[in-house]
């Protein structure tokens, strides 16, 4: 049985299903995917149980959804998440 | 989805840890109607977490090894049948109609929010903790994660968060957390602990008569022993350095008194830093239902409950760490005494009692000789992030109570947008009360959220009204 994958910023992401999308980056060794509103600063994973909202994501599309929570599917696509993650929207 | 009558429980347990587990199996087994919620994928809480049911995934066998006193999760789980499972369903609020509750729950398991209500005579509350956290300089650094976090990941996910981390914080759930990695495979370069062992011998009879938890905390140090691992006491983590990720963190040795001791700094290259100094009770909903609080020993505000598990609000019972934060053994034996009596039964088990008031001792001793040290706020700097949602510094605090006499939470929120972002102040309320000069999490208004999670409208749009409901057949 081949692996399966999601797509992170166009780089394909193996995963075992089970796993959520944090988890999987974390074990390619990618540790942010978020910049912050403010500062641009990078964030990931900090409280792991979707406590904090530091691992902001988007998931097909949609943003702010929690990595640490957010179960990985195959053919999804990740992308890193800038500010709000509504990129034209903000004013 | 589920009919009408299939929404109607006699007790409706929130949570589906340690104490859920143990409450709904003792409801269901006195006679109960009996309903279990837990917003995650599988039975287990934070104890006992496994990873999502998946064919050819991450296997429960595989996270074996990490796990203690499995033959209660599998008794406990093995009582599930008879009960309605909700998982993957969070409850955002709790209300009331005239027979008792109707708890609202977002459904997830499509992926999508569906909104759905359940109604229940009485409830059992037993909704965990969160790693308890103190900012330090480049906290906010990635790398930086809780305690619990990585042993989640680990425990839930099978993932190893690091290559090379340094475990720091108080209390004795670092142990677990450093022999797991080491166990994992990741090279543990240290465990800081700030609290002193003499600490410990003080609390000695506590300790004693719980040889259990004993028996455990000998095996994490035998792990820890054949990893060679060096475990420090009266040992911080005060920064953190980095410029993407963490990639060093320097630790101090501290004084007789919690201090820092100056000179003492050492710095190691890590690429994780595991850290937790406690747990915070997830409280938004006995708040939200009026629960009576206390603040315990460890400083953090729990539920106020009777000997029997009951809260003060009629028909509400709260158990496991809500109720004080004291480990899974602990929270088991609170949730099927607050499963039983809420199913009607009219005495509790002695041996039940016994054993609620022998670990509580023990969980007592715990968090006296583990206190977060005094002295962090005086090693923040004005740019030292607090609140991280909305990247507020410690400089915005400070230059706020210079400019204003009887600044209390609220104000607080107000000029500088501190616990305001969306955790809602779970991640930094314990630290911002501290610096305001509080009672720890006490009635600040970190700890009332309206909400228990974020939600999309659109899942409270499609929420039925409750008034539309035919009155239940009895
Ligand atoms: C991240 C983390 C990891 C931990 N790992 C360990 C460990 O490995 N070993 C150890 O000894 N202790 C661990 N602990 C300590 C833990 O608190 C245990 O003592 C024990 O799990 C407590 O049992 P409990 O039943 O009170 O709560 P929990 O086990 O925390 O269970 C509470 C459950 O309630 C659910 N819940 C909460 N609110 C809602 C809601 N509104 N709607 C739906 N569901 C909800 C949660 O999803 C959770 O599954 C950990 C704690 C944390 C925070
Ligand atoms: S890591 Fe905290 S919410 Fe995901």
């Amino acid at each position: 049985m081949s692996q399966p994958h999601f797509s992170f910023d166009g780089s394909q992401i193996p995963f075992r299903p089970g796993q959520s999308v944090g988890a999987a980056l974390t074990a390619v060794g990618v540790r942010s995917w978020r910049s912050t509103r403010g500062a641009g600063r990078p964030r990931g994973l900090f409280c792991g149980i979707g406590v904090c909202f530091d691992c902001l994501i988007v998931v097909d599309g949609r943003p702010n959804e929690r990595a640490c929570l957010r179960l990985a599917e195959p053919g999804m696509e990740v992308s890193t998440q800038e500010g709000t993650g509504h990129g034209d929207l903000e004013v | 989805m589920t009919s009408k009558s299939e929404r109607r429980f006699d007790v409706l347990v929130v949570g589906a840890g340690p104490a859920g587990l143990a409450a709904a199996t003792s409801a269901t087994r006195a006679g109960a109607r009996t309903a279990i919620v837990d917003a995650g994928v599988a039975p287990g809480g934070q104890y006992w977490r496994h990873p999502a049911p998946s064919e050819h995934g991450v296997s429960a066998a595989e996270v074996a090894h990490l796990h203690h006193d499995l033959a209660t999760y599998h008794r406990l789980v093995a009582g599930l049948p008879a009960v309605a499972q909700f998982f993957q369903h969070h409850v955002w609020t709790v209300t009331r109609d005239r027979r008792g509750f109707v708890v609202h729950l977002v459904d997830r398991t499509g992926g999508g929010e569906q909104a759905v209500e359940l109604h229940s005579r009485r409830l059992v509350l037993a909704p965990g903790a969160y790693d308890r956290q103190i900012p330090f300089r480049g906290w906010d650094l990635p790398g930086v994660m809780t305690a619990g976090g990585v042993q989640a990941l680990l425990k839930g996910h099978g993932v190893v968060a690091g290559q090379r981390v340094l475990v720091a914080g108080t209390g004795p759930f670092l142990l677990p957390v450093a022999a797991g990695l080491a166990e994992s495979g990741a090279r543990v370069v240290g465990v800081h602990e700030a609290a002193s062992p003499p600490a410990w011998l003080s609390e000695l009879g506590a300790v004693i008569r719980n040889v259990g938890k004993l028996g455990e905390g000998a095996g994490y140090a035998r792990v820890l022993a054949r990893h060679r691992i060096p475990v420090r006491a009266r040992s911080v983590v005060v920064s953190a350095h980095g410029t993407d990720a963490v990639e060093r963190v320097t630790t101090m040795r501290l004084d007789h008194q919690g201090r820092v001791v100056p000179g003492t700094e050492r710095t190691v290259a890590v690429d994780v830093l595991a850290v937790g100094w406690g747990f915070t009770p997830q409280l938004e909903l006995p708040l939200a239902l009026g629960c009576a609080t206390r603040v315990d020993v460890d400083g953090s505000l729990v539920c106020e409950v009777d000997d029997e598990q009951r809260s003060s609000v009629e028909g509400v019972f709260v158990a496991g760490e809500a109720c004080g934060v004291g480990g899974a053994a602990l929270a088991t034996v609170e949730g099927q005494i607050a499963g039983a009596v809420a199913a009607g039964a009219s005495s509790v088990a002695p041996r039940l009692r016994r054993s609620r008031a022998a670990l509580r001792r023990f969980a007592q001793a715990m968090h006296r000789s583990h206190p977060v040290p005094p002295g962090w706020v005086d090693r923040l700097s004005d740019d030292t992030t607090v609140c991280r949602c909305e990247e507020v510094p410690f400089g915005a605090l400070r230059s706020m109570q210079q400019d204003l006499v009887g600044h209390d939470g609220r104000s607080a929120k107000m000029l500088t947008r501190v616990g305001m972002g969306y955790c809602q102040a779970r991640t930094c309320g314990y630290a911002v009360s501290c610096i305001l000069g509080q009672e720890p999490s006490g009635t600040s208004g970190f700890a009332e959220r309206p909400v228990s999670s974020p939600l999309t409208l659109g899942a409270l749009a499609t929420s039925c009204p409750t008034e539309n409901d035919p009155p239940p057949a009895e």
